[in-house]
């Protein structure tokens, strides 16, 4: 699949100097928390069920970009979670693949190793994450070490400090840089850290700032925060995606990560990508979740669909 | 709309509720046949289904009820308000544990989706009978005089778009202050008020309180003429307004009228655009549009008229429009034939008349009565369909170039119901408000309700405030004992 280029053609140079990026970003329509808010709740009440849900459950599945991201992963841990990524229930091989595993730079090899074959796509974060603070250089390098290790896409981390400080060009330079570092081979996940981007006007800012510097997805949070995806900050990313192809031509990815534990929560976010972006983002080349535990309830609730009954937290497998 | 993501069909179980065959006036506390024996037939508005046979009321059964609602005036005022509140506590509580089978009703005999007689129109009425139960025993410090009385006997008389919501609007406050009530539904949609006198038997309310009378206009008529009457509250259309404000004019009936609207929902360039199409959609869609307080006029700033308009088109593009009772319907069915003939008139005068219709690809139900949503352009104040009220998923759209202007053609009607401000500055929305001669003016939002909140209308949308403290006022006579006839 080729990786979209940087694209701000149709948005003319918007990003020539430190000036026309700000005024081009807070020009941005603003958002109204309360009526976003209730989007997404509204949208949370849609009833899918039984066609609709089997079909949300394994669309969901295949979306999981299965992550571990502990200071105790070992290549037996995550070897272990790449070949539950590729057989997510042993017990039923029609049951789909996910789209990735998720680990950090060093990790990638065992990743590789653990899904060669299989289709599955192995993402390592990279930037210094979670927090992002260290210089460009050591960013850099961290990505270099996840694409020579074979990663298929990298989760990077935008410099929250510089954003908040308006220093909304050097954000973009990173990214920009990031993407080089790249080359044309793996694909590109922008992390905004949306609790401490903290409004919605940030976040529609950042979800520009990144599409403009070439990202391929945008992604919500690491996890490592205290509010990471929220119904309403993938809305607003949603929406976000949405005007940046009316405008460009350009189709980005959306990731929302960390939180989303149960089949009932994938399955409104489902819903918001539905009704939001649309059903050309059905699809786990544009749409992700950032999660490790909702692989399992989407198991246990795809056995009920099967069987009729629920079957419990033993017959899914720990890893 | 095939989609790759088809949602199942998701009903909410029709079984929840029990629709009896038939039924009768409640008067004094029990259901009895109309003197002259005649009976009605209520449908269900979105498959045309015969739903119950219920005894319509004349001339005789009006003024049966309005004795007994004189009879049992003298004790229900006399009760400390510490007393009538618990009646009001009780029924508000019995409203929300049989809110699920009440909102299946609603929607059977409305029409509306089930997705807001369940998060809107019974949340609503429960919170209407809690919020006036509040206020039973706290009349004195209301703003009324050292000790305001109840007026006598109310009758009501309310529309069909909201039925139990429109009856929680006027029996809560007219109970709470000492009143007693003879309230007649409208005739398409009689069965949910008389659930609701059920649950006024469940709750022990004294006999004669509450009386419900349903029936056609000549019982309305008879209702708000009877002499025995104290005061007068209506809900409907500005003609009926009018035909009432002259039959009690001249009495010393006691009247609030709360009429027609077009509202104007005025968006600046300014605006949270997203949140402004949900708002415009919420405005206009909510109830098919058969709400007084719609936003029925777009006023757009003609530097995003294009860019919004494309917004709203994909936004309507996603409307689900079918089956009232399916959780995932958004737009439901129109509550009567002659509702239908009313909108599709006043459509086709738009067209004729020059305006730009334009609805999403969308497929009606071979039976019952629907209207997909529509939105016309190229209106100006000259249109019919810009001054006339549709009460129908209708949106007329027309532009502006500054705030004077906007707030201009926003004024620029008979109505004066409500109005909706979008802009991101505060400003600005403070400054707009202050001119428009609307009774709600809504920011950044619409249609929201809320009982601690007055809701009313300027000009020819009414007088009168209904909710919150200021609609204790048209049921209190000041301290003096003028309340005595």
């Amino acid at each position: 699949m080729p990786t979209t280029a940087p694209a701000a053609h149709a948005l003319g140079d918007v990003t020539a100097s430190d000036s026309t990026l700000r005024r081009f970003l807070h020009g941005l329509p603003g958002v109204d928390a309360v009526g976003l808010e209730a989007r997404a709740a509204s949208l949370g009440t849609r009833s899918i069920k039984t066609t609709a849900k089997a079909y949300a459950i394994d669309l969901a599945i295949s979306m999981v970009d299965l992550t571990t991201l502990e200071g105790a992963d070992t290549p037996g841990k995550v070897r272990a979670l790449g070949v539950k990524a590729v057989h997510p229930d042993p017990t039923d091989r029609t049951t789909p693949t996910t789209a990735a595993v998720c680990v950090y730079p060093d990790m990638v090899a065992a990743a590789k190793e653990a899904v060669a074959g299989s289709g599955v796509k192995v993402a390592s974060v990279a930037t210094a994450f979670p927090a992002g603070r260290a210089a460009l250089d050591v960013k850099l390098a961290d990505v270099r070490d996840a694409v020579s290790a074979g990663a298929d896409e990298v989760d990077m981390v935008i410099d929250r400090g510089a954003f908040l400080a308006g220093n909304y060009m050097k954000v973009y330079d990173e990214i920009v840089a990031v993407r080089e570092a790249l080359g044309s081979s793996a694909r590109l996940k922008v992390i905004f850290e949306t609790g401490e981007l903290s409004t919605y006007d940030n976040i529609r800012r950042a979800s520009w700032l990144g599409m403009l510097a070439g990202a391929d997805f945008i992604k919500t949070s690491t996890g490592k925060v205290a509010v990471n995806a929220t119904p309403a900050n993938t809305l607003l990313m949603l929406e976000a995606v949405r005007d940046f192809r009316a405008q460009t031509g350009v189709q980005v990815g959306v990731k929302p990560a960390g939180g989303i534990r149960t089949s009932k929560d994938a399955i409104k976010f489902l819903v918001l990508v539905n009704e939001t972006a649309g059903e050309d983002w059905l699809d786990n080349h544009w749409f992700r979740f950032g999660a490790s535990s909702l692989l399992n309830d989407l198991l246990m609730q795809r056995q009920k669909l099967a069987t009729g009954r629920y079957s419990g937290p033993d017959y899914v497998t720990v890893d | 709309m095939a989609s790759v993501f088809e949602y199942a069909p998701a009903p909410e179980s029709r079984s929840v509720v029990d629709i009896a065959p038939s039924y009768g006036l409640f008067i004094d506390g029990e259901f009895t046949d109309a003197a002259d024996g005649r009976v009605f037939k209520s449908i269900s508005p979105s498959t045309e289904e015969v739903l119950s046979e219920v005894a319509q009321a004349g001339e005789a059964d009006v003024d049966r009820a309005v004795k007994a609602a004189r009879k049992a005036f003298e004790k229900w005022s006399a009760l400390p308000g510490s007393e009538r509140a618990k009646y009001l506590f009780r029924i508000a509580r019995i409203i929300q544990e049989r809110s699920r089978e009440l909102a299946v009703l609603e929607t059977l005999d409305n029409g509306k989706p089930i997705k807001e007689t369940r998060d809107a129109d019974l949340p609503l009425v429960a919170a209407h009978f809690f919020y006036y139960a509040g206020w039973a025993d706290k009349l004195e410090h209301a703003g009324f005089g050292a000790s305001p009385r109840p007026l006598g006997v109310a009758g009501q008389v309310i529309p069909w778009n909201f039925p139990l919501l429109m009856l929680a609007w006027k029996i809560a406050p007219a109970l709470a202050t000492g009143n007693t009530v003879v309230l007649k539904p409208a005739e398409t949609t009689p069965l949910s008020a008389l659930f609701f006198a059920d649950i006024c038997r469940q709750a022990g309310l004294p006999k004669g309180v509450v009386n419900i009378l349903p029936g056609y206009g000549d019982a309305g008529a008879a209702l708000v003429g009877h002499e025995d009457v104290n005061k007068v509250a209506f809900t409907g259309s500005t003609a009926v307004g009018k035909e009432i404000a002259r039959t009690v004019a001249g009495t010393r009936k006691k009247l609030t009228l709360e009429l027609g609207g077009k509202g104007a929902n005025i968006v600046f360039d300014d605006a949270p655009i997203d949140q402004a199409v949900e708002g415009i959609v919420t405005g206009i869609f909510f109830n098919q549009g058969q709400v007084c307080c719609a936003g029925s006029r777009l006023l757009v700033q003609e530097s995003i008229r294009d860019e919004l308009l494309d917004s709203l088109k994909r936004r309507l593009s996603t409307l689900r429009l079918g089956d009232p009772l399916d959780k995932n319907t958004d737009i439901g069915a129109i509550n009567s034939a002659e509702q239908l003939a009313r909108i599709t008139a006043l459509t086709e005068q738009g067209e004729a008349e020059g305006a730009e219709r334009w609805s999403p690809a969308c497929e009606l139900p071979s039976s019952g009565y629907w209207f997909a949503p529509t939105l016309f352009t190229n209106v100006t104040q000259a249109h019919t369909i810009a001054r006339d009220e549709i009460f129908g998923p209708v949106l007329s759209v027309l532009t502006f170039r500054t705030p004077d202007e906007a707030v201009a053609k926003a004024n620029n009607s008979q109505y004066g119901l409500s109005a909706g401000i979008w802009t991101e500055k505060g400003s600005r929305i403070l400054a707009v408000a202050n001119k428009l001669r609307a009774g709600v003016v809504w920011s950044n939002t619409f249609n929201k309700f809320d009982p601690t909140s007055p809701f009313g209308g300027y000009k020819e949308s009414g007088f009168g405030r209904e909710g919150g403290r200021h609609g204790l006022e048209a049921y209190l006579a000041p301290s003096s004992p003028e309340g005595e006839r």
